[in-house]
């Protein structure tokens, strides 16, 4: 793991106010999650890793001027308010930001097989032939 | 750098090169040498497992994470043999008329083109599916539309020994989709075409292609490239160009070609969706069964969007579904209860959205919804909305909606929210996959990139064949009219095949 190393508490809560399911997942759980994660950024710039991680600790950071406390240090309601302040951003690149965010929590949450399966999701190659 | 030579380079393998492929390889006979060279990888047939990120990964650039360039759209393309054929759903509908009349292309009638995409539904099995494999998902599309009074229609699938794995944009893992991977590519290979995947075109200069070729990745999938890893400089006396609506001008920009042809990478269109999500009060067959066998166009030309039928993974929905935390979760957790329909918006041709390239030579794709598309989208939703309701859904998932979640009691709210809708780019997830423009076709290089033959203004040799060529948006699903305008490029070249070769 090399993009979310250095921000991996804070990312872990976001992901964990994302998805309120995550906090069951046990340590291979969140190693498989973050290998999704990782994967998939390999794909995209360096730039683009630089802005990820920047945006993660400016998460941290910006409940203390509303609650006292960094983000990890939050209760789950108010981690809620801090992220649903973000998506509703007026500044667009704040809302992209956030979606960005959003969609990588979401990808290594339910890309994993585990993940789908507890949606209660089984397509099945075989098709009809599976529900018989 | 290694050195080849070909009569015909054929750059990209899906409905377009994967056309212009078949349709040129009956000159192989005549001792034409014909190559495609394709980005992605071939891969073995059980290597379609149906698991999503490890599809996505290898099937789609960027594993499908494709961003416009204000990262408030995901663009989805595919890249593998048979390109975006191998991840589509298999619809197969005939332009519509007054599209092509309106794009008023000198030299490309819609008879023409309507001939040609004919003779595809034929050649690529597309038929309408017997009612005994059409899963509730799709049904209660209909019954919603009936109950309402409007009228959906069945789509044409180009599926042959379809088993219903419902994973068709995952590459169906029982290659029941006709696809240009299944027909067109394996008979141009047949025919004697010289088929190279992991290689990426580079450059293109003077009857010449630049090209990259990848090894195969440790452990990774797919088959091999026929070529050793390594750098090529390839001549070739005619190029046709067929990477889509984003590697294409983005290729010929890179290429140095952006002045000469001021027109390059504008007329992006790429009908901009929403996922839109209900749930029942039972479970329904949503994962099982085809996805998408119906559509409702009857608002297209006066609200400028289209509706059709969708089921998507776990990780597509949830990305689809706004919002986050317990609400989210909720709707995440009926998926064996979920119907879902898309929301396509018919954007239009407009100055801002675009493709460029960054200064690495890599395809940027400008795009902002406008408020027209705003507003397709928007009442597309809505409409969603109530064939949902009138179909029995408990709660339906508004992404448009400040308050998202808009149960059954609350249906006389829709037409308020209708009203006053939350849109905020870059907080709703905003996805394209039917991407068009780019290399439009037309007159001269002041409206256009290419001729009615897919020719590009001043150069003799190089054409195009995909759906860049489209001058405006087509309004549906685009595959059939790719392939049918790849076969006047093809014809094209064959009838000048004294002069070009």
């Amino acid at each position: 793991m090399t993009v979310l190393l250095p921000v991996r508490l804070i990312f872990r809560a976001v992901v964990c106010t994302v998805v309120p399911e995550a906090k069951n997942l046990g340590e291979s759980g969140w190693s498989e999650l973050e290998t999704l994660v990782e994967t998939t950024l390999q794909i995209h710039p360096r730039a683009m890793h630089r802005q990820l991680r920047l945006f993660i600790r400016t998460i941290q950071w910006v409940p203390v001027f509303r609650y006292g406390r960094r983000f990890t240090s939050l209760r789950a309601e108010e981690r809620m308010q801090v992220l649903c302040y973000l998506q509703d951003h007026r500044l667009e690149i704040v809302r992209c930001g956030f979606w960005g965010l959003r969609t990588l929590a979401l990808l290594g949450y339910y890309g994993r097989p585990e993940g789908a399966q507890a949606t209660g999701y089984a397509a099945d190659p075989r098709g009809w032939e599976a529900l018989r | 750098m290694t050195r080849r030579s070909y009569d015909i380079v054929i750059v990209g393998s899906g409905a377009g090169g994967g056309t212009v492929a078949q349709e040129l390889s009956c000159l192989c006979r005549d001792g034409v040498r014909v190559a495609v060279l394709e980005k992605g990888a071939k891969l073995r047939a059980e290597e379609f497992t149906g698991r999503e990120m490890e599809m996505a990964q290898v099937l789609y650039q960027d594993g499908g994470g494709f961003l416009n360039a204000e990262r408030t759209m995901t663009l989805a393309f595919g890249s593998t043999y048979g390109g975006s054929t191998a991840v589509y759903t298999g619809t197969s509908l005939l332009p519509p008329e007054r599209v092509l009349q309106r794009w008023s292309v000198p030299n490309c009638t819609f008879a023409d083109v309507e001939q040609r995409a004919r003779k595809f539904m034929t050649e690529n099995n597309v038929h309408l599916l017997e009612d005994k494999w059409i899963n509730e998902n799709n049904r209660l599309f209909v019954k919603g539309c009936e109950q309402l009074g409007y009228c959906a229609q069945q789509f044409p699938v180009n599926l042959k020994g379809c088993r219903g794995s419902s994973l068709c944009n995952l590459g169906c893992p029982n290659q029941a989709k006709q696809g240009t991977d299944r027909v067109q590519l394996p008979r141009a290979e047949r025919n004697g075409v010289e088929v190279i995947t992991r290689c990426e075109v580079l450059r293109i200069a003077e009857k010449t292609v630049f090209a990259r070729v990848h090894a195969k990745p440790p452990g990774g999938k797919g088959e091999p490239p026929a070529w050793q890893a390594g750098d090529y400089q390839i001549d070739a006396k005619v190029i046709v160009v067929c990477g889509g609506a984003v590697n294409s001008p983005a290729l010929l920009m890179r290429s140095g070609l952006g002045r000469m042809l001021p027109r390059l990478g504008r007329g992006f269109t790429c009908h901009p969706a929403l996922i839109m999500v209900a749930e029942h009060a039972r479970a329904i067959t949503n994962f099982v069964g085809h996805p998408k066998s119906f559509y409702l166009d009857q608002f297209v030309q006066s609200d400028r969007f289209l509706l059709e039928t969708c089921m998507y993974f776990p990780f597509i929905t949830a990305k689809a579904i706004a919002g986050f935390g317990e609400d989210h979760g909720r709707f995440m957790r009926a998926f064996p209860r979920l119907q879902m329909i898309l929301v396509l918006a018919c954007d239009e041709v407009d100055a801002y959205n675009r493709v460029t390239v960054d200064g690495n030579g890599c395809p940027v794709v400008h795009y902002r919804c406008t408020p027209k598309v705003m507003r397709g989208l928007v009442q597309g939703a809505i409409t969603s909305a109530k064939i949902f309701f009138a179909c029995g859904a408990e709660r339906v998932h508004l992404p448009v909606a400040r308050c998202a979640t808009i149960e059954r009691k609350d249906v006389a709210r829709l037409n308020q929210i209708g009203a006053h809708p939350d849109f905020k780019p870059g907080k709703i997830s905003v996805s394209a996959a039917h991407l068009q423009g780019g290399c439009a076709m037309g007159h001269d290089s002041s409206d256009s990139v290419t001729d009615g033959f897919g020719r590009v203004h001043g150069i003799p040799w190089l054409f195009v064949a995909d759906s860049s060529l489209f001058p405006n948006s087509l309004e549906i699903n685009p595959y059939l009219t790719i392939m049918a305008l790849a076969d006047r490029v093809a014809e094209t070249i064959r009838k000048n095949a004294h002069a070009l070769l």
